[in-house]
């Protein structure tokens, strides 16, 4: 017959185990997986190495929207801004339903050695006004648009704005 | 004036849903026995009073009544009736009132049903239930009241969102509500105790249904909204570890661990506090997880628009209730007394590990879900876990959990030994380890471990009930008999592990998925999957509020063709929406599932993305199981007998 604090040290034993388990393999996954969210404006003052995954998020840039068929696959290659940088971005395969000009959108990929933008995956949320949270804060640091006065403007007229200064 | 009675009828059950909070929690210190007689009639009225709001709501609905803002927004009058009604809670204001609705519900069910409850503990049960629906009553009238009239009303609504207009999801949010919801029952019962100071097996045969109900819906709903994005969102994915997923999904682990923990308190009396705590902490992610993304602080790929002025209200509420009932615990959980010796080795054991893997589990997913938000708000960084991070986590706790399971439910209560255990497993273990090694061999790594510890839970699970029917040791009319014989709550927890068995199958079949995305001209074809796919034809067809365009897609194997497809793209020219309708043919084994994603301009054709996914429909075949498992487990003659009667053991009799 085992005492009941010998019962208590295998239930403590198995939760520490589980425990530092489950701790060692989130952090072993944080340092691996974790995804960074990128402006094109701070993609091109952070530059990120060719190859590192991370988000791009912006506006579809009008006017920018490209698509040709390479081997029966469609590639399409279109422009993110954020109002102060634009980046050239290409993605094979299909594009999500909201996916038009002068939508907000959330790129996922890494650079190339040529300065473009590789996506694997493109999100387009639903809804005509939505704006992805990450771009709005993108568009609001860039001095662009601030929420608390309207809609965002169109996205054609974004690199050729001036900066408005904004109390946010 | 159907829409002012309804906000009227809203407004009186805030009133008496606090009443009943009041009156419920404090009449039995005040040993007031008509105070606490009180305490079902009020939750009766409340629930009528919610039931009327409700019925208001939706007829304003069906009868397009566009000078509610509600309707106007998400409704229209080419919206077929189905929807009309359905989209009364497919936005957030309407939501809001199904959740409470579903909640009085529940308290309504405790009230007619609790006869046999002691009257302190059902009034203390009701006060708490009534303490939340008031919290959240009062939300729903003061900052997202659905009956807010406007004024000139539109000529017409705007119109239900396309992607919402579908069966699949028009019955997902209340069935995923009642998972959400039914938890409360189980949290107020743990409030109760606590503020008692008592817990018996009584208290655990009257938690468990509650808890098997929420999880049986919570499982549904959940399969439901997988099956919902497999089929229309196109992405041909079936999880994205989404926050809102998530947020489904931590309940859901949780309810499971109190699922399994509860009957260690109902059979032994052992576990106490620690059922308690997984109680309150099921019901706190329910509803922060409900919340938390409506409240736009997690951000989500799929979810209701952001109404951030919302956002401090919910707060609020979620801070008082989660952390009142974890200071609550704090201070009375030591007095609930520990009893019900175990080994280490016994089925309470086996139980107490499945509870450790769970929560490691919710642990690693909590992180992982709620992190972003944080490091955006401490370091002001923006990033994000994606799916990368669960799979590395979630899976390697997973993988123990999945072998324990094989084996917990064969030990014996109180002290086991493991040898004649893993006796009875040889055979299940040996199909496992050969569809590893024959998987493996082909270089399928990750599917060879899925696909194994499917096969094993399945079969392990099976094996249990062979030897309990001794089949093949006795006569075929004994082992019959024995199976009828069965607790149903037995058959219930066999079909709930083989379930999860199949949904494992699926999801290693999934991890063999081809798939291609390919412009075809009409007369086209490709090869996919060992099948040839050609595109015949394009063309428009009718619908009811939307036009479409037609894909006819033949698929054909050796020459022969056995299927067509016909995946549409839908105009929806109220809203100036397009979406995607897949076409997905599935034999039960695997699906073939295809996309008309778009016509390019100057291509001539259609860009499709076609997919072959095998062992797809087990997934939800599984998800159904459990939730059937469930089912069965909660018609068990122990249940239905009633709590406080002292539990027998089943006579051989036919249930």
């Amino acid at each position: 017959m085992r005492s009941r604090k010998q019962k208590r040290l295998f239930l403590v034993l198995a939760c520490g185990i589980c425990l530092s388990a489950a701790t060692g393999l989130t952090l072993a996954a944080f340092s691996s997986t974790l995804t960074y969210f990128l402006s094109p404006g701070s993609v091109l003052a952070k530059k990120p190495a060719p190859g590192l995954e991370f988000r791009l998020g912006g506006v579809v840039q009008v006017g920018t929207v490209a698509t040709t068929i390479n081997h029966g696959s469609p590639t399409t290659a279109f422009r993110v801004t954020d109002g102060t940088a634009s980046i050239p971005v290409t993605y094979t395969g299909v594009l999500p339903d909201l996916f038009r000009e002068g939508q907000g959108i959330v790129a996922i990929g890494a650079m190339t050695t040529g300065g473009t933008f590789a996506a694997d995956e493109v999100l387009a949320k639903h809804g005509s006004t939505y704006m992805p949270k990450d771009v709005e804060q993108a568009l609001r640091k860039a001095g662009k648009w601030n929420p608390k006065f309207g809609p965002p403007p169109a996205a054609d007229t974004w690199n050729t704005m001036p900066v408005k200064s904004t109390n946010s | 004036m159907i829409p002012e009675i309804g906000h009227f009828a809203l407004a009186l059950a805030v009133a008496i849903a606090l009443a009943q909070g009041v009156i419920g929690i404090f009449a039995p210190g005040l040993r007031d026995a008509r105070a606490m007689r009180a305490a079902p009639a009020l939750a009766i009225s409340h629930f009528l009073a919610i039931t009327a709001a409700f019925l208001a709501l939706i007829y304003a609905g069906v009868v397009s009544d566009f000078t509610v803002e509600n309707v106007a927004d998400f409704s229209s009058s080419a919206v077929p009736l189905i929807y009309r009604i359905t989209g009364t809670w497919g936005n957030h204001d309407g939501s809001m009132l199904l959740w409470c609705f579903i909640l009085s519900l529940c308290g309504v069910t405790v009230a007619v049903f609790g006869g046999n409850l002691p009257a302190s503990l059902r009034a203390r049960v009701l006060g708490v239930l009534g303490l939340i629906s008031g919290g959240f009553l009062l939300f729903t009238l003061s900052v997202s009241d659905p009956f807010i009239r406007i004024w000139p009303p539109p000529l017409d609504g705007a119109g239900v969102n396309p992607i919402l207009q579908d069966p699949g999801l028009a019955f997902h949010p209340p069935v995923l509500y009642t998972g959400y919801v039914g938890f409360s029952v189980a949290f107020a019962f743990a409030i109760a105790a606590l503020i008692e100071g008592r817990i018996d097996a009584a208290w655990g045969r009257w938690v468990r249904p509650w808890a098997l109900i929420s999880w049986c819906f919570l499982t549904s709903g959940i399969a439901l909204g997988s099956w919902w994005s497999y089929y229309t969102l196109g992405w041909g994915g079936y999880w994205f570890w989404d926050p809102v997923e998530n947020a489904a999904l931590l309940p859901w682990l949780t309810g499971t661990a109190l699922l399994h923990c509860a009957i260690v308190v109902e059979k032994r009396e052992a576990l106490k506090a620690w059922t308690v705590l997984l109680a309150i902490a099921t019901f706190s992610l329910s509803l922060s997880g409900t919340f938390l993304v409506r409240s736009g602080i997690l951000n989500s790929v799929h979810s209701f628009a952001a109404a951030p002025n919302q956002g401090l209200f919910i707060l609020a509420l979620l801070a008082i209730t989660i952390g009142g009932s974890l200071l609550l615990f704090a201070v009375r959980a030591p007095a609930l007394a520990a009893s019900g010796f175990y080994a280490p080795l016994s089925r309470e054991s086996a139980l107490v590990l499945n509870n450790i893997f769970l929560c490691s589990i919710t642990a690693v997913v909590f992180v992982g879900t709620l992190y972003p938000p944080f490091a955006n708000l401490l370091f002001g960084i923006q990033l994000s876990v994606g799916a990368p991070f669960f799979n590395q986590t979630v899976l390697p706790l997973a993988a123990p959990l999945i072998i324990a399971m094989g084996i917990g439910p064969m030990m014996a209560w109180k002290r086991a030994a493991l040898v004649p255990v893993l006796n009875r497993l040889w055979l299940a273990a040996g199909v496992a380890l050969l569809v590893f090694l024959v998987m493996a061999a082909n270089r399928h790594i990750i599917a060879a471990l899925g696909l194994a510890g499917g096969a094993w839970v399945v079969l392990a699970a099976l094996s249990d009930v062979a030897e309990r029917v001794r089949l093949f040791h006795a006569s075929p009319s004994v082992t019959f008999n024995r199976l009828l014989a069965l607790p149903r709550a037995a058959i219930g927890a066999t079909l709930g592990h083989i379930g999860f068995g199949v949904m494992v199958l699926g999801m290693a079949g999934m991890t063999l998925a081809t798939q291609s995305v390919i412009v075809l001209k009409p007369g086209q074809s490709t090869m996919l999957g060992g099948y040839k796919w050609t595109l015949n034809d394009i063309h428009d067809a009718p619908g009811p509020n939307y036009s479409q365009r037609v894909a006819d897609i033949s698929v054909a194997d050796n020459g022969k063709v056995f299927l067509n497809l016909h995946p549409s793209r839908r105009f929806f020219s109220a809203q100036k929406v397009i979406t995607n309708d897949a076409a997905i043919h599935t034999n039960g084994f695997q699906d073939l599932y295809a996309v008309f994603a778009d016509e390019p301009p100057g291509s001539g054709g259609a860009e499709l993305r076609l997919n072959r996914h095998p062992l797809a429909p087990e997934i939800w075949f599984g998800g159904l199981i459990m939730a059937l498992g469930g089912g069965i487990s909660l018609s068990d003659r122990r249940l239905r007998v009633g709590a406080p009667s002292r539990l027998k053991k089943p006579a051989g009799a036919v249930a």
